[in-house]
């Protein structure tokens, strides 16, 4: 335990962690404002008039309902192949020696020191050489990539923490894979599978470089917001789309955060 | 009596290295018996290969007559206690000792009957509603016992249950667990590296070294028969004699050993055998003194335990040590 004295912290300290954190986070209150603005061709400031017509202006376009369904299609399906791949493979690492293994290791997390140009550019000639048409499958493929890095590496966290004698135990008891899998290992990962699951999902949900190389005609959100800032009409439409965006992941994102609280808590009283 | 477990010349190789090497052993029904060796032994590895998480790279395994070879180990109706105990820390008390029952399919109301029953047996009644980082280590050991008893195991597997608790709970939980093993009459085996441990728990008990059985017999065999050097060394501190001081004692044998409280700084008397030496160190170990006497033969050094009420001689002094003939027991070279 500290003291008191040494927890209270100089002012200009508070002053400059102040400004830090509303520097990170005042411009997008500016997004916010400009959802409301009257102006709809450039971005002046102040805006002159206040307007809530762009919600419904937004709601009732078909390219926002496209972009944003393929998005979260998009994200769901290469996060359901992040989290059932990449906990099997941090399973294998974490559990089990093999000839290899760190090499496995290494050429999994790859992807995500990478520079997503280069995986970009990659996807786009290896699919190009075997003639796979870019599709919805394509741009999932290539979130897949690096989806997988972050569940692996919240999984392979956690698996080095779950002694071997746990599994065993199981086991033992009469437990076969499946309820051993069940009973102890999923709900001793359970929340790192879900940090690792948001995460991904979060990642795939903004990504632009990797999608620009493997997308044919489609456009995902981010990249149809992309299109929009260059077209100078109903730009607070753009405006609009990024606030509920960002209203609709902040609500996962808090209740991922009690949820691995709690698993922590529990995590830290065994120690 | 039905044989409980069996080992068939029982090998596991990983590699070059030899962890269980021909090992042969027949466990009856209802014994408590006890692998005792250093660690590096096998004692664990043969453990592990009744548990089920190791198979056997040669010979054959029975258990209550069943062959036990790829068999897995939730299809065996034998159940281990841990040595870090292995509770789950994301379940309750109640929960980790009715897990068992649990996979098996038994109803709720049914398992926490069983499982609070169990708990009772190992003194901690009304414990179930708690996490198992609340408990002390022997709480946590009383646990995994409960844990592994709840599912009425045929043999009941201890690896090093005692050895993370300290010394006074550890001597309350040899009495607790040898008292019952006797009321549920399971076969227990039991692995450990303490030979007092297995002296005072085990019916009988097989020294491990280097993958291989050095002896099997009752604690009172091994400890007053020693069959090899090592067995000598390992369990208590025998004195060991060399072939030239055998000889000058009328023995023929490789080696011989010589249990310290056998001999007594005496004159001999009709037809015991006799040494004598000078007094080399002696300390006071409570009951008794040890104390070490150089007899001049080779350098060798006999240490005597004395009862503490005759006093130790002085540290230079001659003594003549006297032991019977029945004492000296000859010893295979390993």
């Amino acid at each position: 335990m500290r003291s008191e004295k040494s927890n209270r912290a100089p002012f200009g300290l508070k002053i400059a962690a102040a400004a830090g954190l509303a520097f990170m986070h005042l411009p997008i209150l500016l997004i916010f404002l400009y959802a409301f603005t009257t102006e709809e061709k450039s971005y002046q400031f102040p805006p002159p008039g206040l307007t809530t017509q762009w919600f419904a202006v937004a709601w009732s376009r078909p390219d926002v309902w496209a972009a944003l369904t393929l998005s979260v299609k998009v994200a769901s399906i290469a996060t359901a192949f992040a989290l059932v791949l990449g906990t099997l493979c941090a399973a294998a690492v974490s559990q089990t020696r093999f000839f290899g293994r760190e090499t496995i290791s290494l050429l999994v997390i790859l992807p995500i020191a990478l520079p997503g140009i280069i995986t970009g550019i990659a996807l786009r000639s290896a699919f190009s050489i075997a003639e796979i048409p870019f599709s919805f499958w394509t741009i999932v493929l290539g979130h897949a990539t690096f989806c997988i890095v972050v569940v692996y590496n919240n999984a392979v966290a956690r698996f080095r923490r779950i002694s071997g004698s746990l599994i065993e135990a199981s086991m033992d008891l009469g437990a076969d894979g499946f309820q051993t899998f069940r009973y102890v290992i999923l709900p001793n990962i359970g929340t790192a599978l879900l940090a690792g699951g948001m995460l991904a999902f979060a990642l795939s949900f903004d990504e632009v470089i990797v999608t620009t190389f493997t997308a044919g005609q489609q456009s995902t959100l981010p990249i149809w917001m992309l299109e929009e800032l260059i077209r100078p009409r109903q730009r607070p439409v753009t405006n609009v789309v990024a606030m509920v965006v960002v209203i609709v992941t902040f609500l996962p994102i808090l209740g991922a955060y009690y949820l691995t609280r709690d698993g922590d808590q529990i995590a830290g009283a065994s120690k | 009596m039905t044989t409980a477990v069996l080992f068939d010349n029982v090998s596991r190789h990983f590699g070059a290295i030899r962890a269980v090497d021909r090992v042969n052993l027949a466990i009856a029904e209802g014994e408590f018996f006890a692998m005792l060796g250093p660690s590096g032994s096998g004692k664990t590895t043969c453990l592990r290969l009744l548990a089920g998480f190791e198979q056997p790279t040669g010979g054959h395994i029975e258990i209550f007559g069943e062959t036990a070879e790829g068999v897995p180990p939730y299809r065996r109706s034998v159940n281990t206690v841990f040595q870090d105990y292995a509770l789950f820390p994301h379940l309750s008390i109640l929960e980790n000792v009715a897990y068992g029952l649990m996979v098996k399919g038994i109803g709720r109301e049914e398992r926490r009957k069983a499982a609070e029953d169990a708990l009772a047996m190992v003194k901690l009644p009304g414990y179930g509603g708690r996490r198992p980082g609340q408990l002390s280590g022997g709480q946590r050991q009383r646990v995994a016992l409960a844990r592994a008893l709840v599912n009425k195991p045929k043999v009941l597997l201890l690896d090093e249950p005692l050895g993370a608790l300290d010394l006074k709970l550890r001597e309350q939980m040899q009495e607790e667990l040898k008292s019952l093993q006797k009321s549920l009459g399971i076969t227990f085996v039991f692995v450990t590296h303490d030979q007092g441990e297995a002296l005072s728990m085990a019916d009988r008990l097989a020294v491990f070294n280097d993958g291989r059985i050095q002896q099997l017999g009752t604690p009172e065999e091994v400890y007053n028969r020693p069959r090899t050097r090592f067995v000598a060394d390992f369990v208590g501190s025998s004195n060991v004699l060399s072939a030239k001081l055998c000889q000058a004692l009328g023995l023929n044998a490789a080696f011989a050993s010589l249990r310290p409280e056998a001999v007594a700084i005496a004159p001999p008397m009709n037809g015991a055998l006799s040494l004598s030496g000078t007094v080399a160190s002696h300390s006071f170990l409570g009951a008794t003194n040890r104390i070490v006497v150089d007899v001049g033969v080779d350098g060798a050094r006999i240490a005597v335990a004395s009862p503490a009420a005759r006093g130790a001689p002085a540290i230079g002094s001659p003594v003549t040590l006297s032991f019977a003939a029945h004492d000296l027991h000859p010893m295979e070279d390993a």
